[in-house]
């Protein structure tokens, strides 16, 4: 089993950027997803910017792959998505049908998690069409993943997101602006402030949600160490971990050692409880429950 | 002087025979339906047709003029596959004038096994964009794509502009904030979803409580609004709550209020579109007779004098009494509510 890091979801600045992947270069982590995600305001980094991070990594070791923007609107980031397909060196992945309308002519892609993939004839098409893996959309079990994997392509790899704050949503309103009363073309880029969003509590404070621009996310962030094995006896082959601004060498550690089989359940315990400011974390959606949800686990059931 | 050639259908809900016939006698060009099941996105207790009330509604509507289609905009999962190809071949059976798809799988299974069928790409199918669009006309011959609600006018008009295919919008109802199809907020507190399940925000995890801070409403036990004494109150949709950041509560997502777009009709009909639809298969009777009856009106009164529209103050008045909130806004459509 592989580890994934996915695109970054927050709006970093370059400097930050930049000392992250050096970072990344010594962590436990096989693949990168690279480039922005979320709003296509957000251009602290050009594409020639991102390849030449993505060939320092390839350097160190690490496979990259090119991400793509999941809501599409204008035609100027439709231009920036064709630029992103057709470069030479790395694959792409696809966050929205266009970016496969384009790749299905090129080369082959990564199905994202924001392409929606419910069942087997989506997966078969998805195939045919030029996909050698696939990230299971986050609201689905473990249990609909085992159906969905009985008949899948052979050559078709299949990835999970294990850790951090969930995207659940995605909008033309910008609701970091909305919380500081500018409208989303008067922004002032005040996301770049949060360097992980900011928490969205109810009236009782508990955290609900995450606000990152135009994208809500989870209150608290997913961790599905636990369910390594479950994974492994699954047949996953990547895990994706969402990078968060703090820790995530640590995160990176954990998860490897889960798959070495080299952690112990009071280390695995110790991490859960105290060893990141985190004091919350969901798993329910792998367990077929409200994703928001939190179960205890034990490594070996 | 402007010429109107073309004024766009009327695609009006129906959520039971009552609401199509509402429809239907109001002046729809087309209503839309869904199956008693989770194959459709309003799967809510005592909505919706069974085979022989489709039947009953076909034939009214078609009598008069009025096509029907059918929604079939949830995803299926593996488990449950067959009720979504069943519901392709009832359809068929039943000569249903159009099916509303999101699902690839079950595109691609309807144009490969049902190409009588006029396929839509349902709202959930997110197409936001001409690329988008140009794949589902391209593998599936897709014939309209519905809009998710994200859009501003400009950007409407350019896909209306670069896609070979007819293009339908929201023009009133609920608004849905997050890119349809693309929202797990319901999932991620109650277990299910839009695509899941067909519900968002579903009535059976809904709970009210009165408290000496006031009404309460909670969605699977999470508190989403506190009304103070007199304050009226809505239904608890997650997005239209009222959450806390830093010192602040207030409607971090969206304010309770409904999309209408009576005052911006003139340009939707210059531009192209070719459909406008009205939510609401969950509302009544009477909620559809009022909206088809205003929507009638105004495209009528536009194609008959396009030079005087004016958007009637007595429709606008009607309009907001069936609205959430009392209230509402052009959503995306208008530059800076974005």
């Amino acid at each position: 089993m592989k580890i994934s890091l996915g695109p970054i979801q927050y709006f970093w600045s370059a400097i930050k950027i930049y000392d992250f992947y050096e970072q990344v270069k010594k962590m436990p982590v096989d693949i990168v997803y690279l480039g922005e995600n979320v709003c296509a305001k957000r251009r602290e980094l050009k594409l020639d910017d991102w390849l030449q991070i993505a060939d320092e990594l390839t350097a160190a070791g690490k496979q990259v792959v090119l991400s793509t923007m999941v809501l599409l609107e204008a035609d100027s980031e439709l231009s920036r998505l064709k630029r992103i397909c057709n470069n030479k060196n790395y694959p792409v992945e696809a966050n929205d049908i266009a970016a496969i309308y384009l790749l299905k002519e090129l080369r082959n892609f990564v199905a994202g998690p924001h392409i929606n993939i419910y069942n087997t004839e989506t997966i078969k098409l998805l195939s045919n069409l030029g996909a050698n893996r696939w990230v299971m959309p986050i609201e689905l079990s473990a249990l609909v993943l085992q159906q969905l994997l009985e008949n899948k392509p052979a050559d078709l790899e299949t990835e999970v997101f294990v850790y951090g704050h969930i995207p659940l949503s995605f909008s033309a309103r910008c609701f970091t602006a909305r919380k500081h009363n500018l409208p989303k073309d008067q922004c002032n880029f005040l996301c770049k402030q949060d360097d992980q969003g900011i928490t969205l509590y109810t009236q009782e404070e508990n955290k609900l949600f995450n606000i990152n621009g135009i994208q809500l996310q989870s209150g608290v962030p997913c961790n599905l160490i636990a369910a390594i094995e479950q994974m492994r006896t699954l047949e996953v082959d990547i895990v994706r971990l969402s990078p968060q601004a703090n820790y995530m060498g640590t995160v990176a550690e954990m998860f490897s050692k889960a798959i070495d089989k080299t952690i112990t359940q009071t280390e695995m315990d110790l991490w859960l409880t105290k060893s990141t400011s985190n004091d919350e974390w969901c798993n329910g959606y792998w367990y077929g429950q409200p994703g928001m949800n939190w179960k205890n686990q034990h490594i070996v059931e | 002087m402007v010429i109107i050639e073309q004024i766009p259908d009327l695609v009006c809900p129906a959520g039971s025979l009552p609401a199509l016939r509402a429809a239907v006698d109001n002046g729809a060009d087309a209503v839309y339906i869904g199956f008693s099941d989770t194959t459709n996105a309003r799967n809510f207790p005592g909505l919706n047709f069974d085979i022989d009330e489709a039947q009953q509604g076909i034939d009214y509507a078609h009598q008069h003029d009025c096509k029907v289609m059918l929604a079939l905009n949830t995803y299926p999962q593996p488990e449950n596959w067959p009720l979504w190809t069943q519901a392709l071949q009832n359809a068929s059976d039943l000569k249903l004038d159009a099916v509303i798809i999101a699902d690839l799988g079950l595109l691609q299974y309807a144009s490969q096994q049902h190409p009588e069928l006029n396929l839509h790409l349902s709202v959930q199918g997110s197409a936001t964009n001409q690329y988008a669009i140009a794949f589902y006309y391209e593998q599936f011959g897709v014939k309209r794509v519905i809009l998710p609600r994200v859009l501003s006018m400009n950007q409407v008009r350019n896909v209306v502009a670069a896609t070979p295919i007819e293009v339908e919008v929201f023009g009133f109802g609920s608004l849905c904030v997050m890119v349809e199809g693309r929202c797990i907020m319901s999932s991620y507190v109650t277990g299910e979803s839009p695509n899941t399940s067909g519900v968002c925000s579903p009535a059976h995890a809904v709970s009210w409580e009165e408290t000496a801070n006031g009404r309460q409403s909670r969605l699977n036990n999470v508190l989403i609004d506190r009304y103070k004494p007199g304050e009226a109150a809505g239904y608890p949709t997650l997005c239209k709550g009222r959450f806390q950041s830093d010192e602040d509560i207030f409607y971090a997502i969206e304010e309770p209020t409904s999309l209408n777009v009576l005052e911006i009709l003139p340009e939707l009909v210059n531009i192209g579109v070719a459909a406008i639809k009205i939510e609401g298969r969950q509302r009544s009777p009477a909620y559809v007779a009022k909206v088809t009856s205003i929507f009638r009106s105004a495209l009528d009164a536009y194609k008959a004098a396009p030079d005087n529209y004016q958007p009637n103050a007595e429709w606008l008045k009607q309009l907001q009494r069936v609205s959430e909130g009392c209230s509402s806004t052009l959503g995306a459509l208008h530059r800076p509510w974005q």
